[in-house]
């Protein structure tokens, strides 16, 4: 029997080819697909986490455990389906209009993947048309927002009222990211949540959703 | 010419760019090296303001120049125009005995095995922009707002084997439980290690931090290697948003009295960061002169 908690050590070192072959005999097992991701998958994803909360991994760590989930849920994504599993909620994400870097918004996007969210993700200079468009045609349950420059924070604002002005800002919780950003500018822009890195973005979005 | 300055005294490199640029009408999602070519009259008054506020060397508008960074605004067969322009806009308005610098930020692609941006193709952007750059008439190469120690290194390595101009690899830090590290988690001891390994004259860290933060370190750097040169930027503090526009507090007042600590641990070039401007220059020039 292929022990999960192999599948979650492994992951955690980023040993992408071992994670797919762990969760292909796991399924060949038959090993429940929820089971390998929460109990293997997730559960390291976790780990990954909080020792980049930490700083005891840096970005290239989170980089490579991520590829190794990615390569996993090809192999576990199909199952899934037709186990009926569902991701724990949609999110759409996106750096801002008028800013084109992702490497921070990328972060965010891994870790809630490897948290179990299913991700929208919309790219860089991202208009707020566009994530209007998200929210009234995809069911998301939070928008995240980054932005890397001062001089782009203020399309987060924009994109804010753009959604009340459309009507579905409360369909949705909003968190927003980024070098500048603060809480304090959360509070001032009417976002629900900010976080101040990618691990802390899973906690919040999970807080806001209600999700234990 | 460069290194010969910097031997014999403490230089002082001018303040932000990019901050007033957007001062002067530079729009959301715009190019700034566009305005080379588009707006050369501002960038050469902006250059002229830090000499006048007694910069001794001033650093080119092309922090952005490189082809993966011009491509997101679809200019990529614009970078050897953008940055040969951008080297003589600063050449034309440099007195002599003064010095330009070439500014030469990251590429913002994450380089394999991370992501997919090959070495060969990181190395192939830099050396165009820095050919483009020598060819414009710049004094020295500075590599800066560096995250990655690996794209700092094929940077390096670009600058050596394409233009024989000395050259500063100047890092970002972040202040983590377990001292400064750059994003990609490299140390101040491996960053010393790594590019003095590769050959670098002059090392630095630049953005990312306001002062005090810089001072420590510069304190690092100096007892981790006491014979390298060092350069440092620092912001002038990390930015506010109030009321919907950017404050940054660290005013001249409050900078140039931690200035005098740099001195102390004896830095050899001074200059600033995001936030900074022709008065925080003023006010370093002032306490340079009287230390």
């Amino acid at each position: 029997m292929v022990n999960l908690q192999e599948i979650a050590d492994n992951l955690i070192k980023g040993q992408a080819k071992k994670v797919v072959e762990l969760t292909t005999n796991a399924l060949n097992e038959g090993i429940k697909p929820e089971a390998i991701l929460n109990e293997g998958l997730i559960a390291g994803m976790n780990v990954v986490g909080q020792k980049f909360k930490a700083c005891e991994f840096y970005v290239p760590e989170v980089l490579v455990a991520a590829r190794a989930m990615k390569g996993a849920m090809e192999v576990l994504k199909p199952k899934l389906l037709e186990s009926g599993v569902q991701p724990i909620a949609k999110i759409a994400i996106g750096t801002v209009k008028g800013d084109l870097h992702d490497i921070g918004k990328n972060l965010v996007s891994m870790m809630l993947q490897g948290a179990g969210f299913e991700i929208i993700d919309l790219g860089v200079d991202v208009t707020p048309e566009k994530f209007i468009e998200t929210v009234k045609n995809q069911e998301v349950k939070l928008v995240g927002m980054s932005a890397l420059l001062t001089t782009t924070m203020p399309s987060m604002k924009s994109t804010i009222e753009a959604m009340k002005e459309a009507g579905v800002r409360d369909k949705v919780k909003v968190i927003i990211g980024g070098a500048p950003v603060s809480q304090a500018y959360a509070d001032e822009i009417g976002a629900d949540g900010y976080s101040p890195d990618a691990a802390s973005a899973v906690e919040k979005a999970k807080e806001l959703l209600n999700i234990a | 010419m460069f290194l010969e300055k910097v031997r014999e005294k403490v230089l002082l490199f001018d303040g932000a760019m990019g901050t007033l640029l957007q001062a002067k009408g530079l729009s959301l999602g715009e190019c700034p090296e566009q305005w080379n070519l588009t707006k050369p009259e501002i960038i050469k008054e902006i250059h002229k303001s830090y000499f006048d506020a007694g910069a001794d060397c001033v650093e080119t508008n092309s922090f952005g120049g490189t082809k993966a960074k011009l491509n997101k605004f679809g200019l990529a067969n614009k970078c050897y125009e953008f940055n040969k322009a951008a080297a003589e806009l600063a050449r034309e308005v440099t007195p002599s005995g003064k010095f330009v610098a070439a500014s030469i930020g990251s590429t913002g692609e994450m380089l394999e095995p991370y992501g997919d941006f090959s070495i060969q193709e990181c190395y192939d952007n830099y050396a165009e922009q820095m050919v483009a750059l020598k060819d414009g008439g710049v004094d020295v190469l500075c590599i800066e707002t560096m995250m990655d120690l690996e794209e700092a290194k094929i940077a390096l390595k670009a600058a050596k084997e394409n233009t024989n101009l000395p050259v500063i690899v100047s890092m970002t830090y972040n202040q983590s439980p377990k001292g400064y590290k750059t994003l990609m988690g490299n140390s101040i001891s491996q960053v010393l290690t790594e590019l003095i390994n590769s050959g670098a004259g002059i090392i630095g860290s630049n953005c990312g931090n306001g002062v005090e933060n810089m001072i420590e370190i510069l304190r690092e750097y100096k007892h981790t290697s006491p014979d390298t040169y060092f350069l440092i930027q620092p912001n002038a503090g990390l930015p506010d948003i109030v009321d919907g526009k950017t404050i940054y507090k660290e005013t001249p007042e409050i900078m140039k009295n931690k200035i005098i600590d740099l001195l102390k641990i004896g830095v050899n070039i001074i200059g600033g960061c995001c936030g900074t401007t022709p008065d925080h220059i003023r006010a370093f020039r002032e306490i340079l002169d009287n230390n």
